[in-house]
C-alpha cells in the first residue's frame, strides 16, 4: 500500500524551486511519484512507508532549505 | 544551515545594499582600496543565497537563472568589476523579494478563500451543553450550535432552528438564503442571523469548502499549452544563453561583453508571465463563482464558439413552479388556501409545487384537511375546511364528471403550449380554478446568453430529454439557434460529436448524472454545481457553484481576458529582451542597467497580470 503527504511550505517564489523539491522527493527512495503545486506551495508525495516516512520527507525538503509548516498524511 | 540563509535573505539583501553605498561612498573619496573591499563583501554575501540556489538546481540538471548570474557576477569580479558584480547580486535579490511580495497579491484569491476556512466549532454535548472545540475536531454525527455571525464548520444537515445564511463561500453568491431543519448546510457558510443547530455529515478534507479548495489549487497550478510551451522554451533557453555568451567571448574577447549578455537574457519576465495571468484569473473566476479547472481549460474556453445547453436544470431552475393560478369563480386567496392545503396530502412533484406556492400567501395551518387520496396519473381528491375539493388533469375531471368549458379549455391548451402544465381544481363539483405549473427558465438565462453572444458565441443549441413542447417554448424565449429534444444521454453525446465535427468548439452545459457523458466529450465540460455533486465537480472542466448562468458568462469573458493578459506579458518580455541585446550592442547598457531593467519588466508582467484580479465583464 502507497502513502500520501502532503506538505504545506512557506510561499515559493522561485519557479526553479518546482524541479528541486520535485527531483529531491523523487530521489528519494521509497517515493513512488512527488509533484509541487506552486501557487498553493504544496509538495504532495505519494510512497512506500514501508521505505520511507513522511518525516523523512519533510527532512529532505528542509534540507533543500525551506520551511515545512504543515505536513498533513492521508 | 542553508535554511538559515534562505530565511535572512531579507537581511542580507539590506546588509549588502548597506555595505554597496559604503563601498561606493569610500570609493568617491578616493579611498579606492577600502571601498572595493566593501564591494566585495557586498557581492560574496549577497551571491550567498543565489549560488546555493544555483548549485542545488545544477545538481537536479536544471539550468536556472541563479547560475546565470552566479557566473556573470564570477566573471565580473574577475575583471575587477566590482560596482556591477555588488549591484547585480543585489538588484537580483532585491527584485526576486519584490516577485515574491507580488506574487503573493496575484495568489491573493485563493488565499482569501482558505483564510475563511473556519476555524472552530460549539460541539452540543450529550447533556446540552456546549463546548468549543478545533473545527479539524469534529466527527459525523456530532451536533454543532451556530450563533448569529458564527461559521458552520463542518458540512451537515440543520436538526434544529431556523437561520438566514450567507453562502459565499460556496457559491459566490451573497444574498442569505433561509435554512431550516432538514436543509443541508455547508462548511465555510456564515450564519446572517437567527439559529441552527446541525448535525455533521461530511467533516475535515470531505467538505465541500475543502474541496472547493483543493480544486482552484491544483488548478492554478495545472498548466496551459502555451505555458508548457515555454517551460520547455526555458529548459533550452537557459543553457543556450550560456552557450551564446561564451561565443561571444570567444569571438570578441571581451569578458565584459560576454557576461552582461549573459544576465540581459536571463528569461525571467518569460517564464513568470503566463502563470501569473492564470493564477490571477482563475482566482477571480473561484471569487465570482466559477471554478475553472486550470490553464489549459481557459486557453480552450476562450475559443469557444458554440454553446450547447441541457433545459432541465440547466436553462430552466430543475423545479416546477406555479406560474399561474387562473380563478374563474370565487376569492382568488381562499380557493389559494384550500387547494394548497390539499395537495399537502399529494406526493406528486406538481403538488408539491402547488403546495409551496400557496405557503407564499396562505398560512396553511389555519385550513384542516378531513381526508385526501391521491389517483396515480390523475391528481387528488379530499375534503378541506368541509368543501369537497378535486385537483388534477382532465382524466381527474371526467372522472368526476366536473365540465371543462370550452372557453377554459382553450385557455389551458394555450397554457400548455407555452410549456406549462395544466392543472384543473374543482370545489364542491364546480370548476374555479386553472393551476399553470412549469418548470421555469432561470432569472438570469436571458441576459447571460446575450453577454455570451456579444463575447463571441456564434451557435447556440439545446439538447433536452424533455418533449417537444416544452423544449420549443423555452427555445423560443430564450432564442435558442438549434433546439433537440425528446434525447437520451447517448443522443446528446452524438450531437455534441457531431457540432465539433462541423469545426466548432464546443462548451456543453449540464447538471445532472445523465448529462456527465456530453459534459465529457465536449471541448470544455461546464456543470452546475450547486450543493457540489462530486460527480459534476469531477467530470466537468468549470463549475458554476451558484447555478448562475451569468457566472458561466463572466467565466467566458473572463478567460478571453486572461489569455490576452497572457499574451501582452509574453510581448512585454520579449520586447524588453531584444531591446536590452540592442542596447548591449551598441553599447550604453551595462551589467546593472541590465538587470535592474530586467527585474522591471518581471514587476511589470506580475503587475499586468494582477489586473485580472479585479477583473469584471
Amino acid at each position: 500500500m502507497m502513502s500520501n503527504v502532503t506538505m504545506q511550505l512557506e510561499t515559493l517564489s522561485c519557479p526553479t524551486c518546482i524541479k528541486k523539491i520535485e527531483g529531491a522527493l523523487l530521489k528519494t527512495a521509497g517515493v513512488e511519484s512527488a509533484k509541487l503545486m506552486f501557487n498553493a506551495s504544496k509538495a504532495k508525495a505519494e510512497y512506500d512507508p514501508e521505505k520511507v516516512t513522511a518525516d523523512e520527507l519533510k527532512g529532505v525538503v528542509e534540507k533543500l532549505g525551506y520551511e515545512v509548516l504543515k505536513v498533513k498524511e492521508a | 544551515m542553508v535554511r538559515f540563509i534562505f530565511k535572512q535573505e531579507s537581511k542580507i539583501t539590506l546588509i549588502a545594499f548597506i555595505l554597496i553605498i559604503a563601498g561606493l561612498m569610500l570609493r568617491f573619496f578616493s579611498y579606492t582600496g577600502a571601498g572595493n573591499t566593501a564591494l566585495i563583501a557586498a557581492t560574496l554575501i549577497a551571491m550567498l543565497p543565489i549560488g546555493i540556489k544555483a548549485y542545488q538546481a545544477l545538481i537536479m540538471k536544471v539550468f536556472s537563472i541563479e547560475l546565470l548570474v552566479s557566473i556573470a557576477v564570477i566573471g565580473a569580479l574577475f575583471i575587477g568589476e566590482y560596482v556591477e558584480s555588488s549591484a547585480v547580486t543585489f538588484l537580483f535579490l532585491f527584485g526576486s523579494y519584490l516577485e515574491a511580495r507580488t506574487l503573493e497579491k496575484t495568489r491573493s484569491s485563493i488565499k482569501e478563500l482558505t483564510d475563511m476556512a473556519p476555524q472552530e466549532a460549539n460541539l452540543i454535548q450529550p447533556d446540552g451543553s456546549r463546548k468549543v472545540i478545533d473545527a479539524d475536531e469534529v466527527e459525523i454525527g456530532d451536533r454543532i450550535a451556530i450563533l448569529p455571525g458564527g461559521m458552520i464548520p463542518v458540512d451537515g444537515k440543520a436538526v434544529n432552528g431556523e437561520a438566514k445564511i450567507n453562502e459565499a463561500a460556496v457559491s459566490g453568491e451573497s444574498v442569505p438564503v433561509s435554512k431550516m431543519s432538514g436543509d443541508q448546510v455547508f462548511s465555510g457558510t456564515i450564519l446572517d442571523s437567527g439559529y441552527l443547530e446541525i448535525k455533521a455529515e461530511k467533516v475535515g478534507d470531505d467538505t465541500t469548502f475543502s474541496k472547493i479548495i483543493e480544486l482552484v489549487e491544483e488548478a492554478q497550478d495545472s498548466k496551459s499549452n502555451a505555458e508548457r510551451f515555454l517551460d520547455r522554451f526555458s529548459q533550452y533557453y537557459t543553457p543556450g544563453v550560456l552557450i551564446l555568451s561564451i561565443i561571444v567571448w570567444a569571438i570578441t574577447r571581451d569578458l565584459h561583453l560576454a557576461i552582461t549578455f549573459l544576465v540581459i537574457a536571463c528569461p525571467g519576465a518569460l517564464v513568470i508571465g503566463a502563470p501569473v495571468s492564470n493564477v490571477a484569473g482563475i482566482g477571480n473566476g473561484a471569487k465570482n463563482g466559477s471554478l475553472i479547472k486550470g490553464g489549459e481549460v481557459i486557453e480552450k474556453l476562450s475559443k469557444v464558439d458554440t454553446l450547447v445547453f441541457d433545459k432541465t436544470g440547466t436553462l430552466t431552475k430543475g423545479r416546477p413552479e406555479v406560474t399561474d393560478f387562473k380563478v374563474l369563480k370565487g376569492d382568488k386567496e381562499e380557493l389559494i388556501g384550500l387547494i394548497g392545503k390539499l395537495e399537502k396530502a399529494s406526493e406528486h412533484h406538481l403538488g408539491r409545487a402547488i403546495t409551496e406556492f400557496a405557503e407564499d400567501t396562505r398560512d396553511l395551518s389555519a385550513y384542516t384537511m378531513d381526508h385526501a387520496s391521491g389517483v396515480k396519473g390523475r391528481g387528488i381528491a379530499g375534503s378541506v375546511n368541509g368543501h369537497s375539493i378535486i385537483a388534477g388533469n382532465r382524466k381527474m375531471m371526467k372522472e368526476h364528471g366536473i365540465v371543462i368549458a370550452d372557453n377554459i379549455e382553450d385557455y389551458a391548451l394555450n397554457r400548455e403550449k407555452k410549456g406549462n402544465t395544466a392543472i384543473f381544481a374543482a370545489v364542491d363539483s364546480e370548476l374555479l380554478a386553472v393551476i399553470s405549473i412549469a418548470d421555469k427558465i432561470r432569472d438570469d438565462a436571458k441576459e447571460a446568453l446575450e453577454t455570451m453572444r456579444e463575447n463571441g458565441v456564434k451557435h447556440i443549441v439545446m439538447l433536452t430529454g424533455d418533449n417537444r413542447h416544452t423544449a420549443s417554448a423555452v427555445a423560443e424565449e430564450l432564442g435558442i439557434d438549434e433546439v433537440h429534444a425528446e434525447l437520451l444521454p447517448e443522443d446528446k453525446v452524438r450531437h455534441v460529436k457531431r457540432l465539433k465535427s462541423e469545426g466548432r468548439v464546443i462548451s456543453m452545459a449540464g447538471d445532472g448524472i445523465n448529462d456527465a457523458p456530453a459534459i465529457a466529450s465536449a471541448d470544455v465540460g461546464l456543470a452546475m454545481g450547486k450543493g457540489g455533486t462530486d460527480i459534476s465537480m469531477e467530470t466537468a472542466d468549470v463549475v458554476l457553484m451558484a447555478d448562475r448562468l451569468n457566472q458561466y458568462a463572466h467565466a467566458l469573458s473572463l478567460s478571453k481576458s486572461t489569455m490576452r493578459n497572457m499574451k501582452q506579458n509574453i510581448i512585454i518580455a520579449l520586447v524588453t529582451v531584444a531591446l536590452l541585446l540592442a542596447g548591449v550592442l551598441m553599447g550604453g547598457v551595462n551589467l546593472a542597467i541590465g538587470m535592474f531593467v530586467h527585474e522591471a519588466s518581471v514587476l511589470i508582467v506580475i503587475f499586468n497580470g494582477m489586473r485580472l484580479i479585479k477583473f469584471k465583464p
